[in-house]
This record gives structure tokens, C-alpha cells and sequence, in this order.
């Protein structure tokens, strides 16, 4: 298999360097990347504020030009009408026309896809009903708040039932209804056979959704590949308790186990050095007739990773011209 | 079918926007008040009329070509909605004739708006109407087609403010060409190049004033017509190509 074909999204040494303030100062937005995204996988695209991420996406939907390197969708090069016919694209923070209300806003983009008539029509209703703004059909965008400016936002990236759908910070902006409401759709959306790339500073959702993730820092891909695998890389998994009525003699036997003791009154609460002494620690806390109000197992997530990733960068790599 | 639709949704646009009806209501009062400005002059009040009513559809109509057609592309780079736009099967020169046509469709309705006020006026002082009213109609919009063409490419690479400030400026110069080649002529070397070159470049707006012969009730001669319009389709043309190639060649940020 050549994944410059089979991939759906194809990056190689991808760079884009923008010039900058009076003197055309050089920033580098993008530095070296590569990647690819396969069919039907959910791909999160992950970085802090100001890593490249949407300076990427915006030269795979063909909106700047890279400096260097490649960049294909569906085997052929960005910008092809051919592939951009197979894509849909909500870009970040959207701003939309807003004299135009939700009929005429889907109307308009069915049109630039050669949709029309009762085709068009029927998709519209689809759309709208799928991301639940049919109530405000008939309302102009301007009257609209950020969470229905998004929902409205996606009904326009999937009006041409695209095959790859690229969300750049979908949940950004958004409450946890809104926020929840998106990952349903994406993972209804995965579930209806289509590849999807979104972009988002908030790991938690990235963890929840995603096949695969690519993270990028400073322009750089710094790590790639199945969220399980990237979790499991090195992180060790802690184990928090929380303890009532823990005698002063109890706690001296405890303390040895712990990374961490904080008291509060009455109240105990303690980390475990090693995970696995979680029955010594319940046999000593039993033996001196304390109360264990909680326990609780810590999984390492993306966002561990994801600081320990920012953190080594800092250090190793210092800030660049 | 993608330009239509782009032009249609332009003019959408534009009919939603306020300041379109602001500008529109001035100057039909403006025509109006021709009325008025008659009663305190002797004789002449023909001319009064036309002079008047010709004038202010053409000021009214660049006032709209610009102010409305600037905002054609700045705005949609500012507000980012140009990009849904072009990563949608568009080519952006498609995009740059789409509001080039939406507007102009505009433009066309209001010049037919304010036309109609100018031929009541005129109709019911029993002013005789000629068709060389209609010549000079016909220029007035073709030169604004040529100023939204100027606004168009300015707003391709700068900011909707700096646009409108170029596209004035281009509108006053394009009125003041034939003395520029006049003073270039009293001039020597360097200067005289100079000036004869801003002659040349630059569109002479002048070409499409017909008021004269409107207020003189003077024919127009059909080579000249035809020279006038081949003109401006020929200026519009090199505009809209230059604009689309440096549209092509921009990032959008």
C-alpha cells in the first residue's frame, strides 16, 4: 500500500514560515511535520495554542500555501476540486454570514456543491434535524449564540456528505452540554463510516474520541500513534486515598507507603508510592480503625503526556530564532 | 452555476445592509430637491434638473460602489468566512467574479432606482426627454462597474479602510487625468514621463461623464459610444485579472 495514495490525509516534511512585522521577520508556524490519516479513524490533532495547528490545516484546505514539503487529500494534491468535493471543513471560531438564516446559510453552500431543488431541500432538513436546530430554521444567524453558530457550523461541513470531515477546535468556546453534544456527533459520524480530523487544545476530549493522535509543539510533531499505546509509553498509574479518623500511630505506619500525606483535621488524604501496595495500605488503615472515605485509581492520561512533552521541550530545546 | 450562486448571495448581502438604503434615500432626496433649488433660479431650470440629478447619481453610486464594495473581500477575509468558502470546490477566481457580479447587480438596481426618480422629476416639469439621457446613464454605470472593479482589487491585498481611502483617491485622479497629461505637457523630461505615464495607467473617468451633452442636448456619436464602452469592458477586464492573480497568490491567514 503507498499511503501517498491510500492515505485520506497525507503530510510529508510539511513547513510553512510566515513573514512577520515591518522588517519580514521569520517565524516558523509549521516546521518539518509529517503524518497521515487513514480511512474511518477518528484523528485528533493535538497541541497547545500557537503549536501550527490550524496553520496546517489551513494548507490542507488550501487556504495558504506551505513553503516546503507536501500536503494530500485523498491521494491528490490540496486545492484539486475533486478532492475538496470529498471534504468538509469547520474552521476555528467560525464567523458565518449573518443576515442569512439557517435555511439560506445551508442553501447557499448546497449550491457551491451543485446541490439543488428538493435535494437540496431534504439534506438541509436532514442536517438541521442531525445537530438539533431545526427550531431555528428561519432565524438569522445574527441572533444565533456560540453553541448554535457551531451546531450550524458543522450542518454546513457535512452538507455534501463528505467523506473526510476537519473540525479545526470544534469544542472550543463551548459549555459541557455543548462540548458533549459535539463528541456525540463526531462519534456518529465515525459510526457512519467517514474519517475524521479535528484539532484541540483539550485532551480530555482527544481521549475520549480519538483512534489516533498526532501531537505537535512549537511547529513539531513531538509524538504520534494509538492513544493507548501513547499512555502506556511511561506513565505510571497512581492510586489516591482518602481516609477518616486515621490514629497518629496508624499514620506513622502508613506514611512509608506514600509519595504524598496532606491532613486536614480529621481528614487524611495520600497518595501510594507504588499502585500495588494498595492491600498493605487497606490491611494497615483497617488495623487502626480508620474510616477509607475514597479510593481512587489515577489513570495517566494525554494531558500527563502532554505536560511532560512541554516540559522536556522547554528544557532541551529553548526558545528558537 | 458557482458564480451565480456567489453573486447571488452578494447581493443578498447587500440588500440586508442598511447603509445601501441610506445612501439610496439621500439621493433621491437629492433629485428631489431639484424642485426646490428651481424655484430660486431664473430660466435654465432644465439644466438645474439634470445637472443635479445626473450628478448626484453618479456620486450616490460610487459612494455605494465603494463603501458597500470594499467590504466585498476584506470583510470576508476579516470575518473568516471566506473559509468555508474556498474549501469548498471554488476556485477563488470564481469567488473574486462572484462578488464582482453580486455587487454590480446592486449597483444596477440602484442606478435604475435613482433613474427612475431623476425621469419623474423630469417628467412631471415637462422637462423633454432625450436619449442621450439614457447615454449618460448608460456611462454613469459602466464607470461604476470600472470603481467597484478598483475597489475590488484594492480589497484583495489590504484592509477594507486603506481600500476605500485608495479606491476614493483612484476616483478623483480618474476625473483629474486630462489635466494631469496638460501639466505634464508644460513640463520636460522625468516629469513630463511621469505624468504621462499616471495618464495612461490610471482609468480616465472623464471618458464616461456624458452630462454635458445631456445638459447641452448634444448627440453623442455612435463610434464614440462604442469607443466609451470597449474602453471600460477592456479596463474592467485587466482589473478583475490582476485582482484574481494576486487573490491566487495569497495566503489567508
Amino acid at each position: 500500500m503507498d499511503p501517498r495514495t491510500e492515505s485520506i490525509v497525507w503530510i510529508e516534511n510539511l513547513s510553512k514560515i510566515f513573514r512577520v512585522g515591518f522588517w519580514g521577520r521569520q517565524m516558523t508556524a509549521v516546521d518539518s511535520l509529517s503524518l497521515d490519516v487513514r480511512q474511518g479513524e477518528v484523528f485528533g490533532f493535538l497541541g497547545p495554542n500557537g503549536a501550527g495547528k490550524t496553520t496546517t490545516i489551513k494548507i490542507l484546505m488550501g487556504l495558504i500555501y506551505p513553503t516546503s514539503g507536501q500536503a494530500r487529500l485523498f491521494g491528490r494534491g490540496v486545492g484539486d476540486p475533486v478532492a475538496k468535493a470529498k471534504l468538509g471543513f469547520l474552521p476555528e471560531s467560525p464567523y458565518f454570514y449573518d443576515y442569512l438564516t439557517s435555511r439560506e446559510f445551508l442553501g447557499f453552500y448546497g449550491h457551491l456543491f451543485g446541490l439543488q431543488g428538493k435535494v437540496l431541500n431534504t439534506r438541509i432538513d436532514a442536517l438541521l434535524e442531525l445537530v438539533g436546530m431545526t427550531h431555528a430554521r428561519d432565524l438569522q444567524l445574527r441572533k444565533f449564540s456560540k453553541g448554535m453558530l457551531q451546531r450550524v457550523g458543522i450542518a454546513q461541513a457535512l452538507i455534501n456528505d463528505p467523506e473526510l470531515v476537519v473540525l479545526d477546535e470544534p469544542m472550543s468556546g463551548l459549555d459541557p452540554v455543548g462540548r458533549k453534544e459535539v463528541r456525540d456527533l463526531i462519534l456518529r459520524l465515525k459510526e457512519s463510516g467517514k474519517t475524521i480530523l479535528f484539532s484541540s487544545h483539550i485532551l480530555h476530549d482527544a481521549e475520549l474520541l480519538c483512534d489516533r493522535v498526532a501531537m505537535i509543539l512549537k511547529g513539531r510533531l513531538v509524538a504520534s500513534g494509538h492513544v493507548s499505546e501513547l499512555i502506556d509509553q511511561g506513565t505510571t498509574h497512581s492510586v489516591e486515598l482518602v481516609i477518616d479518623h486515621l490514629s497518629p500511630d496508624g499514620l506513622e505506619h502508613l506514611r512509608p507507603l506514600m509519595e504524598k500525606v496532606v491532613v486536614q483535621g480529621d481528614r487524611l488524604l495520600a497518595v501510594l508510592r507504588h499502585p500495588g501496595d494498595v492491600g498493605a495500605a487497606l490491611e494497615i488503615i483497617r488495623a487502626a480503625k480508620a474510616t477509607l472515605i475514597s479510593l481512587t485509581p489515577h489513570k495517566s492520561s494525554l494531558e500527563d503526556l502532554f505536560i511532560r512533552m512541554v516540559k522536556g521541550q522547554q528544557v532541551d530545546g529553548g526558545p528558537r530564532p | 452555476m458557482k458564480v451565480l450562486s456567489i453573486a447571488l448571495n452578494t447581493f443578498r448581502e447587500n440588500l440586508r445592509d442598511k447603509l445601501l438604503y441610506n445612501l439610496l434615500i439621500f439621493a433621491l432626496l437629492m433629485i428631489g430637491s431639484s424642485l426646490l433649488l428651481m424655484r430660486l433660479t431664473l430660466g435654465e431650470f432644465h439644466r438645474l434638473i439634470l445637472d443635479i440629478g445626473l450628478g448626484s447619481i453618479n456620486f450616490f453610486g460610487v459612494l455605494i460602489a465603494i463603501f458597500v464594495g470594499i467590504g466585498l473581500v476584506s470583510k470576508e477575509i476579516e470575518k473568516k468566512t471566506i473559509y468555508t468558502i474556498i474549501s469548498k470546490p471554488v476556485a477563488r477566481y470564481q469567488f473574486l467574479l462572484g462578488k464582482y457580479l453580486g455587487l454590480s447587480l446592486t449597483l444596477l438596481i440602484n442606478t435604475t432606482i435613482m433613474a427612475v426618480g431623476l425621469l419623474a422629476v423630469l417628467y412631471f416639469q415637462d422637462v423633454p426627454i432625450q436619449i442621450v439621457l439614457f447615454e449618460a446613464l448608460g456611462t454613469i454605470f459602466l464607470e461604476l462597474m470600472v470603481v467597484t472593479a478598483v475597489a475590488l482589487l484594492f480589497s484583495t491585498f489590504t484592509s477594507a479602510t486603506l481600500s476605500a481611502i485608495f479606491t476614493l483617491a483612484i476616483f478623483v485622479i480618474g476625473h483629474l487625468t486630462a489635466d494631469l497629461k496638460m501639466f505634464g505637457q508644460k513640463m520636460e523630461g522625468v516629469g513630463r514621463g511621469i505624468l504621462d505615464g499616471i495618464y495612461y495607467f490610471l482609468p480616465n473617468l472623464e471618458r464616461f461623464n456624458l452630462k454635458g451633452h445631456v445638459t447641452h442636448r448634444l448627440d453623442v456619436a455612435g463610434n464614440d459610444l462604442v469607443l466609451i464602452v470597449a474602453y471600460g469592458a477592456v479596463y474592467i477586464t485587466l482589473l478583475l485579472l490582476l485582482a484574481s492573480l494576486i487573490f491566487q497568490r495569497r495566503d489567508f491567514r
